[in-house]
Formats: structure tokens, sequence, C-alpha cells
């Protein structure tokens, strides 16, 4: 690791066979196809937003947007998970200064909160569905939660590699740079809650 | 096989002191995959080189199948109300032939390619992530399987390689074969995906010093292209496909009309994928074709930057003209008008290329091989596509063209004689480099003249079928109304089907070829065609670690400029070097540890969860439980593992030596 000062902490990563060299960026290999993935994922989230704009006035048959959701409920757990971001980055910022301690404490901490929100998610979705919308209910029902469903199967697999994540480090067994790859699942963690603003502006917030 | 030489250190020596857990610590139970030979050391190797043959070796099966499906469309339109295939078997070919060769052949065939040559062109050991490139192939292996089983479990997809709703609902399409081919396009969706954040990576990031992006051959920069094509395409098409599949499976509304569905919607994200799908099939073999003219021209490429800025710009173009597959649909004056004009616009580029090429060709001492010809092919027969593809920009004329077998000429002409010809040069190209002898000229140039003439017979007629209104997709015609003298459709549609069977007889040619010379023991030389860039500056086939020592680059064409040196004086070029002289001067001073990127299990085992998956949720639910948990599972065995083994993963060596040279390809 000739060139690790290029880009700090070290490049290393355990799919990096070439991590004896400096990369031709200088960016990592991991942390570049992370990147990558990101932006893949935003024309994910793109085609299930684009979707659900055009379908979210076709709510026949089941109650409209404005009388289902429940604003404040909402809010409070967005909120739960826009604080998520701040103890990830707490996290990232422990695991750079090498203390494993308060790395694993702030992942536990960020995937309790982001757990808080799929919880109130689920109950969110069983709310709805007593209220009579359902998933096959109508063009709304269906964009509704494929929508809001894909974003929190985003957030469930995140809340997994951090668990995965705090499990192996207090191991102490493993397989590459630490520091790496919590910032790594941290760009994943803050990308999920960047789309949880755009879906919260424009499911809950936009009038139909 | 990944290994070349026993860690005589522990793994990664010097790195930062990271503790690093040997796999069978770890997990427990499981050694890792050692074999250098047999079955083993193909499944689960993570050595980009063998996975290129074995995306090649697929995709060519893929290809006869393919090929044998467009047989059977042939045969039963070579005669007035034919019964080879009934109406519903009809539709399934059709759809069937244009999966497999989109997506079963001429990606994968493309990616067969790229994985190969993109290291050796930029001057790496390996690809970014081998793991994730072995994984890719067995996605592409088990979604193409998983798709052509449908054949046996109640029929393929009828619905048109571009699915419109509602032809795909299940009131349409009762059986599981749309079901069939929404998950199995998720799952080598999944082989691209990753294929594509992969290769970006390596571009970026694991060039030889000295390559700056300017200086890197032209066929890597069109993968790279081509690459982020693919990643912004492939979520795209991944979430139709999952509206698709929750229709179908869930009872979801997305495409249900009666409930006030919007049928457009599929339409705008299938083609907001599949603009850029097209071209994501052809500009890997712009990239081959832009490699292979100038070597037999014996000059570089005229306009290098103009071919690698057109290439990137027909990338960005690509996402602005999907609706232009739509101009029949209704979209409204103001849409069709933008689109019409970008479409035109998108010819420029195109144009560029066309012109780039044949300036190469000029003044050039041009030698014939069967590699040239093939690309010479390409420019002829696209450009016929290309300038048929024009009439489709212009609306008017697309309304009428729309649905006949005019568009039918037109993509065969642009993907055959563009994406299929661009392919074969590389085979005839590239063969050396890869399995160290040379493809038969002889045979060669019957392939490629067969091919030609069975192309143009096939395909050309199609031009005067659409535009007297024959249909796309019609399953039968009658001599009732087939029209009289030159326009008569019996005749153009026999011609056709003979044309269509000449065209399988010159790709039997090229396996016979092949065959051919698997049996024979005459090895090429090293450098057979004298050629420009980096992957011929090493053995053939090249070595597990691809190049004793990593190449330093000074210039665009690196090997070319090692060879050779242009008189100031005069402007003649003169011989400088052998390339005997080059590779001995490498092997001086070659680098005496490197640790390849070690086999592993969990590539193929994850990627073995995922058509578990699928066919769980088409018959039993419980199924795909059991495929998430092997999914789950490989995932932590994957992230568990170091990318190169710890000593402890093998046994002692038998022969008391401390090295274990291990077999090279072959």
């Amino acid at each position: 690791m000739a060139d690790t000062a290029l880009d700090s902490p070290a490049t290393a990563g355990h799919d990096d066979h070439a991590a004896g060299h400096a990369t031709s960026t200088g960016l990592s290999n991991n942390k570049l196809a992370m990147w990558m993935f990101l932006g893949s994922e935003c024309l994910l989230f793109g085609g299930l937003i684009s979707t659900y704009m055009l379908y979210r006035g076709r709510h026949e048959g089941s109650p409209t947007p404005s009388q289902l959701y429940n604003i404040p409920l909402t809010s409070i757990s967005s909120f739960v998970l826009l604080m998520s971001s701040l103890t990830m980055v707490l996290a990232v910022s422990a695991a750079q200064r090498r203390d494993d301690r308060n790395t694993t404490t702030w992942l536990t901490v960020t995937a309790l909160l982001g757990a808080t929100f799929v919880g109130a998610q689920v109950f969110e979705f069983t709310e709805f569905v007593h209220e009579g919308l359902g998933f096959t209910t109508n063009l709304f029902g269906s964009s509704f939660f494929t929508l809001t469903g894909f974003h929190g199967v985003h957030v469930t697999v995140g809340i997994i590699m951090l668990m995965a994540l705090v499990g192996i480090i207090s191991r102490s067994k493993f397989p590459g740079d630490k520091a790496e790859v919590v910032e790594m699942i941290g760009l994943y963690w803050h990308f999920v809650d960047i789309v949880w603003i755009i879906i919260f502006t424009l499911v809950y917030l936009i009038p139909s | 096989m990944a290994i070349s030489e026993r860690p005589s250190v522990p793994a990664l020596a010097g790195n930062g002191g990271s503790a690093y857990v040997t796999p069978s610590s770890s997990m427990g139970v499981f050694r890792r995959p050692v074999s250098t030979t047999g079955w083993r050391s193909w499944v689960f190797t993570v050595d980009h080189k063998k996975l290129g043959i074995m995306y090649g070796v697929v995709a060519m099966t893929f290809f006869v199948i393919g090929g044998c499906e467009a047989l059977l469309i042939r045969l039963q339109l070579a005669a007035p109300n034919n019964k080879v295939l009934s109406a519903g078997a009809y539709n399934q070919m059709f759809t069937m032939h244009a999966t497999t060769m989109v997506f079963l052949f001429v990606m994968p065939m493309a990616a067969a390619f790229a994985n190969y040559l993109v290291p050796l062109q930029i001057g790496a050991r390996d690809v970014a992530f081998p793991r994730l490139n072995a994984f890719g192939f067995w996605c592409f292996l088990f979604g193409g399987i998983f798709l052509n089983t449908s054949w046996f479990l109640g029929g393929a997809s009828d619905s048109g390689w571009f699915a419109y709703a509602p032809n795909t609902s299940v009131a349409f399409s009762p059986s599981h074969g749309v079901d069939f081919w929404a998950l199995g396009l998720q799952i080598t969706g999944i082989a691209s995906l990753t294929g594509a954040i992969n290769l970006i990576v390596t571009v970026l990031n694991m060039r030889a010093p000295g390559m700056s992006l300017m200086k890197m051959p032209i066929f890597t920069w069109m993968i790279l292209v081509v690459q982020f094509l693919l990643l912004f395409a492939i979520p795209v098409i991944t979430v139709a496909l999952f509206l698709l599949s929750f229709q179908r499976n869930f009872g979801a509304a997305f495409f249900s009309v009666e409930k006030g569905a919007d049928p457009l919607l599929w339409q705008h994200l299938f083609w907001i994928f599949g603009h850029p799908e097209v071209y994501i099939l052809v500009l890997p073999a712009f990239g081959i074709v832009s490699e292979v003219l100038p070597v037999f021209s014996k000059k570089p490429l005229f306009g290098y930057k103009f071919v690698v800025f057109s290439g990137a710009a027909i990338g960005f173009l690509g996402w602005g003209v999907w609706a232009h597959h739509m101009f029949a649909s209704g979209l409204g004056p103001v849409s069709v008008a933008v689109f019409s004009v970008a479409t035109m616009a998108i010819a420029l580029p195109t144009g560029v290329k066309i012109v780039n090429w044949t300036m190469t060709l000029w003044g050039g001492k041009l030698s014939f091989t069967t590699a040239m010809l093939f690309a010479t092919g390409l420019i002829i027969e696209f450009t016929i596509g290309g300038l048929s593809g024009v009439t489709h920009a212009v609306s008017p004329s697309d309304t009428q063209q729309t649905d006949t077998y005019y568009i039918v000429a037109h993509f065969h002409y642009v993907l055959f004689g563009g994406a299929v010809f661009g392919l074969f040069a590389g085979f005839y190209y590239w063969w050396p480099k890869v399995f160290g002898k040379l493809l038969n000229e002889r045979l060669g140039k019957w392939n490629f003249w067969l091919m030609v003439i069975g192309m143009n017979l096939t395909f050309g007629p199609m031009h005067i079928l659409g535009l007297q209104g024959q249909p796309r997709r019609m399953q039968v015609w009658t001599d009732f109304r087939a029209g009289e003298g030159f326009f008569n459709l019996a005749f153009w549609n026999r011609v056709a089907s003979v044309g269509s069977f000449v065209l399988a007889l010159g790709i039997l040619f090229f396996l016979i070829n092949v065959l051919y010379t698997a049996k024979k023991a005459e090895i090429a030389p090293l450098d057979p065609w004298d050629a420009r860039s980096l992957e011929w500056m090493t053995t053939s086939p090249p070595k597990e670690h691809n190049f004793d020592a990593i190449p330093h680059v000074h210039e665009l064409d690196e090997f070319f400029h090692r060879k050779y040196e242009e008189d100031e004086a005069t402007g003649e070029i003169r011989q400088i070097a052998t390339y005997e002289d080059i590779m001995a001067e490498e092997m001086a001073h070659a680098d005496k540890h490197f640790h390849m990127p070690s086999p592993s299990y969990w590539p193929i085992i994850l990627a073995l969860g995922l058509p578990i998956v699928a066919y769980g949720i088409i018959f039993q639910r419980i199924l795909a439980v059991g495929g998430a948990v092997v999914i789950l599972l490989a995932m932590f065995g994957w992230s568990l593992e170091p990318s190169v083994a710890d000593e402890s993963d093998y046994e002692p060596p038998t022969d008391g030596g401390t090295t274990k040279e291990l077999a090279t390809l072959g």
C-alpha cells in the first residue's frame, strides 16, 4: 500500500486484489463501485416514482390519499430515519478513529432507528389495508405499496448489513479495511435516506 | 484458475496490518476450492479469461438455439398456408428468438469479449471484482436456462420481445411463459448490472501506469460507454419487469386497463431501457471493428478522438430517442416532432464513425483476412440498416412502416449486419490470442461469404415485403392477394426462407472451423497480425496473471509504437524492435510477487439461489423462501471470505517444493 495516502484510510478492500497498487482515479475500487451502484439505484427509484406519480390519482374504490395519510405519524418516522443518518456519520467517524466500541454502538443505534422506521411503515400499511386500500385494490394502491415497499426493503437490507457488520466487528473477524466498509454501507444508508426525502415530499406532502 | 503461485507470504502482506481471516476459521467448514485442472477449475474460477471463454461458449450455444428458432419461423413462412408451427407455437418462437438473440447471445457475447480483453487491453491482471465477475456469469447462465425451461413447463412467453401490455396480462397469455420471461430477464439483468459496475471500476481504476483515458484502446472505450448505458438502463427494465411480475403473480393493477391503467406506461419504461439497449448491442461491435480495421490497413485509426467522442455521443443521445418506437401510439405532435428530430440527430455521430472507418481504410495497405472481411462487411451492411433507420426517424413514413416487415429488415441489418458481424470479426481477430491457434482462413472465407449472401437474401426482401404491407409477426400467408410480378409476396417470402438457410450454413462453417482449429497442432505466432494494442504484448493464451511485468504506457497503440518508429525526415515507418525483443524486455523485469484472486464457491451458490426463488414465485411460494435462504447464506459466506486465499487453505505441497506453478489455460 505504497500510495494509500492518496485515499485515507487504506484502500484495501476484500475484493480488491489490486490493493497493492494505487488506483488510477485515487478512489478505492470498493467505493467507486458503491457510487456506481447508487447511480443505478437512482434510475430504479426514478422508474418507481414515475409510476406512482402517473397513478396516484387513480384511487377508485378506496379512500383517497388525503384521507389515508397520517402525516404526523409519517413525519415522526421520517425524522427518525433522518436522525439515523446522523448516527451513521458518527459510526463512520468512530471507525476511522479505529474505535471499535463506538463504531459498533453507533451502528447498532442506526440499525434500531432504521427498524423503528420500518416498524412504523408496517403499522401504516396495516392501517391502510384496514381502511380499504390493498395492494390489488386499484392503481393507486399498487403503485403506492410498490414504491414505499421497495424503499422499505432497501432500509431492511441496510439494517441486515448494519447488524452483520456489528457482528463481524465485535468478533474482530474482518477481511479487509473496516473503516472503508463502514463508510460504504454509510453511503448506501444515506442514499436510502435521501430517496425517502423525495418520496415523503412527493407522496405525502404534495396534495394530489 | 486464479492461483499463479503459492503465496509464500500471507496474503497481501504490508496491508497496514489489518487482520485477514482464513476462510476455514470464518465459515468453519469449507476449504476453498484450489483445483487447477478439471471441471472444478472452471466452475469455481474467478479468472476473467476463463469466465470470458465460458461466456463465449454459453452465448454461442444460445446463438445456435436462437438460430434454430429463426429457421423454424422461416420454414413456417416458406409456403402458403403452412402448418410447420401452430399460431401459438409461432408466437412463442418469435418471442424467444428475439429474447434469446438479444439477451442470451449478443449481450453476453459482448460480455465475453469485454471480460477477456478489457483487463488485457489496459494492462491489468484481472478485473476489479473477480468473484462478482464469476457471479455475473452464473446469473447469465442460470437465467438463460431458467428462461428456456419454460418450453417444457407449459410454454414459453408469447407476447413478443417487447411484451406490450395488456398482451402480457393473464387473460391474453395464460401460460407461465410471461412469468418465466419476466423473472428470467430479471436474473440476466443482475448479470449485466454487476458486470457493468465491475468493468467501469476496472477501466477507471486499474489502467497500467501512463494509460490516460485518451490512450485507451478503442474497444475498451466502447465497452466503457456500453457499461454506463447498462448501469442506467438495466434498473429501468428491472422496474418494468417487477411491475409485470407483480401484475401477474400478485394481482397488482399496473396494466389492468379495466381499472384505468395506462398501457403506455409499459411502452415508455420498456423503451427507455430498450433504446439504449440497441446501442448496448452494437457499440461493442463498433469497438471491435475499430480495432480490426487499423491493424489490417496498417494505419492508425483515423480520428481516434472522434471515434471516442462519437461513441460517447451515441451513448448520451441514445437516452433521448426512445419514443421513436412509439410514433404510432398517439403521443401527440410535439412529442413526435421532438423525438423525430432527436432520432435524426443520432445519425450524426453514427455517420462520423462510418466516415472514420472509411478514412482508416483509405490509402492503407489492406489485407483482407476473414476478420477484415467481417469488419468491412459491417461498414456496408450497417450503413444499409442505418439508412432504413433514418426513414423511421421521419415519423410520417414511420407510421406507414410500423409493425411491418420493413422494421424487421431494418433491425436485422443493424443487429446482424452490425453487431453480429462485429462479433465475428472479433472471433477471427482474437482467436489466436485466446486459444493460441489461428482459425482457418479458407473456412473463414466460406463462413463470411455465405453469411453475407445469406443475410442479404434473408433480410433484403423483407424491405419489399414490409413496404407492401406484410405485417410483422404474421403466422401464415395465403396465395390469395399475394400480389403480382416484382411485388409478389410469395416469391420474396420464399427467397427470405432460402436465404435464412444459406445464413445458417455460413454459421455452420464457423462451427466447423472451430472444431477444425481445435484439432490442428500448429501454434499461432504471438503477434500474428502485427497488432497495435497491449493485449498482444503477452503470451497467447496469456498466463494466469496476464503480464509478467505491468507495462508502462506512453502512447496510444503502445505495442505498435514499441515496434515501429517514424523517420522524422522522410516520414517513413521503420521497425525498431520485434515482438520477441519486446517480450524479452518485459520478461527481464518480471514482477516476483503478486497474488491473484483465489477461486470461490460462493458466486455459483449465490447465483443458484436466484432461479430457485423464481421457480418458487411461479409454482410454489415456499420454494422461494428456500432460495432466499441460499442467497442470504451465500452472501455471508462471500463477505467473510477474503478474495485472496490464505496459506492455510492449501494442502502442503506433496513434492516438497515451496512454489507450485500452475498450468496456464489450454
